[in-house]
Parts: C-alpha cells; structure tokens; sequence
C-alpha cells in the first residue's frame, strides 16, 4: 500500500506536469508547425483567456461556460492580430518574433495600466480525494482529462474535416494548395486564430488555479518553447511526446529537488535532446520512418 | 598610419565612412569629452548608465545584425556577470585594484557561459527561431533562480544573493593610484573611463566587422548554405561572434552593477530581455554606427517617458518595435538614411 500510494504520488505529479506541458504548447506548436511563426505574444494569449474567464465568471456564468468565453476571446484578438501584423511578416520569420513580442510587451504593460497590478480570481472549483497517504485536487484531474481531450480534437480537426484537409495541404506545398483552389491566407489566419484560442483554454483551464496577473503569461512561455523545441513542428508526433518524456523529467526533479530543480533540469535536457536530435522529436520520427 | 587605419576601420560592413563621418565622429567625441563640464553631477552619472547599456546592444548588433542568429537571452550573461561582480567583490572587497580583476573574471564567466551553450546551440546546428527561444528560456530561468534565494541559506562566501531584492553594496570601480585608489562614483570619473571604454569598443568593433571574419560572418547571414559551400565552418565564426557579443553583454552587467551597486533578477526578466532587442532593432541591427546611436536615442526618450508618463513607457516601446518591424524592418536610422538618399536622387 505504502508503494501504491508512492506510485500514485508520482503518476499524478506526472500527470499533472503533462497536462501543463501539452496545454501550455499546443497552440504554441500548431502556429509553428503550420507557419514557421514563433508567438512570442502566446503568454499574452493565455493571459488574455484568464482573465476573459474570470469575469465571465463573476458575471454570474458557470465555469465552463465561462472557459469556453476566454477561449473564444483569444481567438478573436489571434484573428485581429494576424490580420493587422503577422500577415505582413510571414516571408521574414525572425522579425514575427520582434513584432510578437513588441505586442507582448503592450499586452502585458497594457493589461497592469488598465485592469491593475492583481485580480480576485476564482476559487478552484471541485474538491479533493484522498488515495493512499496523500490528498490530491479533482481539478487537477479535469486538467489531465482536457489535456487528453485537446489532443484527440486536434487530431480529428486535422485529418477528419474539410479545414483540417486544406491546413495540411497549406503547410506541405503552399503554392500547390493555392493552385487547387484552397484560399492559403484564410487558411494561415484560422491556424493563428485556433493557436490563439487554444492559448485562450489553457488560460480559461488554469485561470482558476493561478494568480491573476497582468505577467501570468510569462509562467506558461518557458514551458510552452521547451516543449517545442523538444517536440518539433508537429504537433501530434511532437508535442504529445515531448510533453511526455519532459514531464517525466520535470515530475521527477520537481519530487526530488523542488520547482525550480524541475525547471532547470528541463531546460537542460532541452539543450542536450537540440544538440542530438536539432528538429525535435517530430523530425527523428520523420526521418526514420523516411 | 592614416591610410592604415582607413583600411582597418571602414569596408564594406559599415555605414559611416569618409572624411565627412569621421569629421563628425571626432566632433562628437570632442563634444562628449567637454559635456561634463556642461553639466550637473547627477546628469553625468546619468549619461553613464547610458552608456553602460550601449555595449550590449553592439553585441546583440553583432550578433543578429552581422551574424543573423537572433538571440533573445544576452541578459543572462548580463546578470551573470552583474551577480558574478557583486559576489566577487563583496567577497574580496576593493583594495589594490581588485574591483577592474573581478570585471575582467566576471566578464570571462560570462564568456564561457556563452561557450558551453553557444557550443551546444550552434554545432546542434539550431535554425534562427530556435535559438532565440532556448536563450529565452536561459534567461528566463536565470530570473526563476535568483529571485527564489532570499533565505539566508543562499550566499556565496559572505555574499548574500538575496531573492527578489537583489544584491546590494557591491564596491564601485577603483583604480588603484599613486596616494590611494581612485574611487569611480557615477561621476564625473567614471564619465571618461565608460567613455574611453565606449570608443576602444567601437572602434573595436568596426575593426573586427571589416576584417576577413566580419566578411564571413555577413556571409553567413546572407546566405548559410553559400558560405558553407564555399569552405566556411559556419559554427565556429557564429559561435566566435556570440561569444563575442555575450561577453560585451557581461560587461554591461557588470558596469551596471558597479554602477547602480545593485543587480536584481528581474535585469534578466522578460520585460529586461525584450528591452535590447528594441534598441538594436530600432536603431538599426546592421550597422554598429545606427546601434550606437539608436540605442542612445531610445534609452533617452524611455527615461524622459518613464519620468511623465511612467507606465506608458513600456507601452510605447512595445508599439515602437511593432511599427519598426513593419515599417523599416532594417531599423530608423538606415530608413531615414536611404530616405533622403533617395529624395536627392529624384530632385
């Protein structure tokens, strides 16, 4: 019983960093995966779709309901901001970076001007339950369950629907795709948008377990970035893995060492798996299937 | 001599050149020696805090404008340097000149630093996007780390780090003379050192970006392939250019440290590490001459609207950069300079 409960300890620690892992990146990862863009402003995103959650909440929605707000909100601002900026930039990939971050920097200082310094935030709904010598949170499980359900909804969106078809066929031979008739630029600007809006959820979702701050974002973006790094630009064969082999990790020296030795040891295995493997996971697959 | 130095210090990778520049290089130079004599103490210490930033930016320009890798992490090697001289001197003090040793030890540990993950980046052979994220992330760290050592327990010697307060009373710089050191309080003093310091530096430089390595470091950034193809280990004379531009990030830090005698983490935070960017794209990444200038001009208007408007600052800078970016991706100062170029050519 006593190694049961250690087992259950760990396997929730890990799950919980995976689900952090997988949420904080996916939409980091289907922008870079389909465009090339890293969004410095993804941060931005996420912070956006908790704070939209929030208030949608204390106006009197429930919570998922509420979540569904911020992660529509996100997506909007996304569409916006692809319109108005990354659009322009997307045959020069190191100045969407710049400009991404230009835009982080007024969301950020934007959001402390207007809404100031801290927030009220919302309870974490659920309760707790009790296995073995530990107590853990039910949230954290919806967590874990949302993370897993964003993976399958993205798997379906791009290989069963119409959108997803053109998406695919955008990213492997742009002017091709063009030629047959799909509009390449509606295309790119949906992909930002459900970037944007999954940035959004993974706001929403945490929202509740988090302080409320203009500079929340910035707690996510380490992770996200790592993720992808390791991962690669696809985000099935990429992310989910990464998510997987970076969580083990982080769950470990997270049990052993505390938060920071998790963050830390992360970011070394970042360092070393880009040194082995330079395009991620994703692309060693690739290559040994190829 | 003059042609020598004519041959050394203009080519093809500079903008300014000709008498006209040089003329006006030395008039500066001239006008920046005799401004202290124009101006209060206070203002004159501020002008070095300037110029304490402007060596970053010249390595962030030769970094991403001369070699194309952008790097979004040089406040970690800023900080590392800045914490690096506050536990040296602390440790040690500042008798008998130790305080220029302990520069050039802090500026050296932020050398190898850039090395070990330069090496590690740069022969993972890791495209430009990645890059500026895992220097990101190193920062970013960087801050997770020293802003959760306020326990007594974290200290190095007698040196408390201090969490996310910071360091303080680190010695100023002292140079050791004659009948006792001089100490160099943000003043007047310290005014002509960073200044003779800024010029060596740029003149330095220029040097290096118009010698065979700068043509093949600009090689690189055109065209990875060609360079490789024609003979060029790529990763070493990128690595050499961020090691380069690390360890003048590092001198930043540590001047800043000795300057201000603090350092807090958030010097590598987010908000800090997004600052250099804005300066060097701003100014011009591509040419050390609009960076210098650049720089100076966009930390001045910072510090004039963070005294009238002080939140609004940040905004501003965000927008500025955004506008850049789309507008003159090549910064201001070349913008304007191929501007009125072009107006004098239709008249």
């Amino acid at each position: 019983m006593e190694i049961l409960s250690a087992l259950f300890a760990f396997l929730y620690q890990v799950g919980d960093a995976l689900a952090f892992l997988v949420l904080s990146a996916c939409g980091l990862a289907i922008i870079f995966g389909m465009m090339g863009v890293i969004n410095l402003a993804h941060g931005e995103f996420i912070m956006c779709g908790a704070y939209v959650t929030v208030y949608a909440v204390r106006a009197g929605l429930p919570l998922p309901l509420a979540i569904a707000c911020g992660t529509l909100a996100a997506g909007v601002v996304g569409i916006l901001l692809e319109l108005l900026v990354v659009r322009h930039l997307y045959s020069r990939p190191l100045d969407t970076i710049v400009a991404t971050w230009g835009i982080s920097l007024i969301a950020t200082q934007g959001v402390l001007i207007l809404l100031g310094s801290t927030m009220r935030g919302v309870g974490t709904p659920l309760s707790s339950f009790t296995f073995g010598a530990y107590s853990y949170s039910q949230y954290r499980l919806v967590l874990m369950a949302a993370a897993v359900i964003v993976l399958v909804a993205l798997y379906l969106i791009f290989n069963k629907t119409r959108f997803g078809v053109h998406a695919r066929a955008t990213i492997q031979v742009p002017h091709m795709a063009e030629a047959l008739g799909v509009n390449t630029r509606l295309i790119y600007c949906l992909t930002f948008g459900l970037g944007a809006a999954l940035a959004g959820l993974t706001g929403g979702l945490y929202a509740p377990t988090m302080t409320m701050v203009p500079t929340m974002g910035a707690s996510f973006i380490m992770e996200a970035f790592v993720t992808v790094v390791v991962g690669g630009a696809d985000v099935f064969l990429g992310t989910a893995p990464a998510a997987m082999v970076l969580g083990v990790i982080k769950a470990a020296m997270t049990s052993w060492q505390g938060q920071l030795a998790g963050q830390i040891s992360m970011l070394i295995a970042v360092i070393i798996v880009i040194r082995v493997l330079p395009s991620g996971i994703s692309g060693w697959i690739l290559r040994e299937r190829g | 001599m003059l042609a020598k130095a004519n041959k050394l210090l203009n080519g093809p990778q500079t903008m300014g050149k000709g008498p006209a520049f040089w003329t006006g290089f030395v008039v500066v130079v001239l006008g920046a020696v005799a401004y202290p004599a124009f101006a209060d103490g206070w203002t004159v210490g501020n002008t070095v805090y300037f110029f304490n930033w402007i060596f970053m930016a010249l390595g962030l320009s030769l970094i991403w404008g001369y070699g194309g890798a952008l790097s979004f992490g040089q406040t970690a090697f800023f900080g590392l340097a800045g914490y690096g001289y506050g536990i040296l001197t602390l440790n040690f003090g500042s008798n008998y000149g130790f305080t220029l040793l302990a520069v050039v030890i802090a500026v050296a540990v932020a050398a190898l630093f850039a090395a070990v993950l330069g090496y590690f980046l740069f022969f993972g052979r890791i495209s430009g996007v990645f890059l500026g994220i895992v220097t990101l992330s190193v920062t970013l760290v960087f801050e997770r780390l020293m802003a959760q050592t306020a326990g007594p327990e974290w200290r190095v010697g007698t040196a408390r780090l201090n969490g996310f307060n910071g360091m303080t009373g680190m010695p100023p710089l002292t140079v050791p003379w004659f009948d006792g050191d001089i100490v160099l309080f943000p003043d007047v003093q310290l005014y002509y050192v960073i200044l003779a310091l800024l010029v060596v530096v740029y003149l330095g430089l220029r040097i290096l970006v118009n010698s065979r390595f700068g043509n093949v470091l600009v090689a690189i950034r055109e065209n990875q392939e060609r360079a490789e193809m024609l003979g060029y280990d790529v990763r070493k004379y990128q690595l050499t250019a961020f090691i380069i531009g690390s360890s003048l990030a590092g001198l930043s830090g540590v001047l800043y440290t000795s300057w201000g005698q603090y350092i807090t983490p958030s010097s590598m935070g987010l908000t800090a590490a997004a600052l250099p960017v804005v300066w060097v794209a701003v100014g011009g990444r591509r040419d050390l001459t609009a960076t210098l200038v650049g720089t100076f001009a966009v930390l001045s208007v910072f510090q004039t609207l963070t005294i009238y408007g002080s939140q609004y600052a940040l905004v501003v800078m965000g927008a500025l950069l955004v506008v850049v970016v789309l507008f003159a991706p090549d910064g201001l100062i070349p913008g304007i300079a191929g501007l009125s170029r072009r107006l004098r050519g239709s008249r």
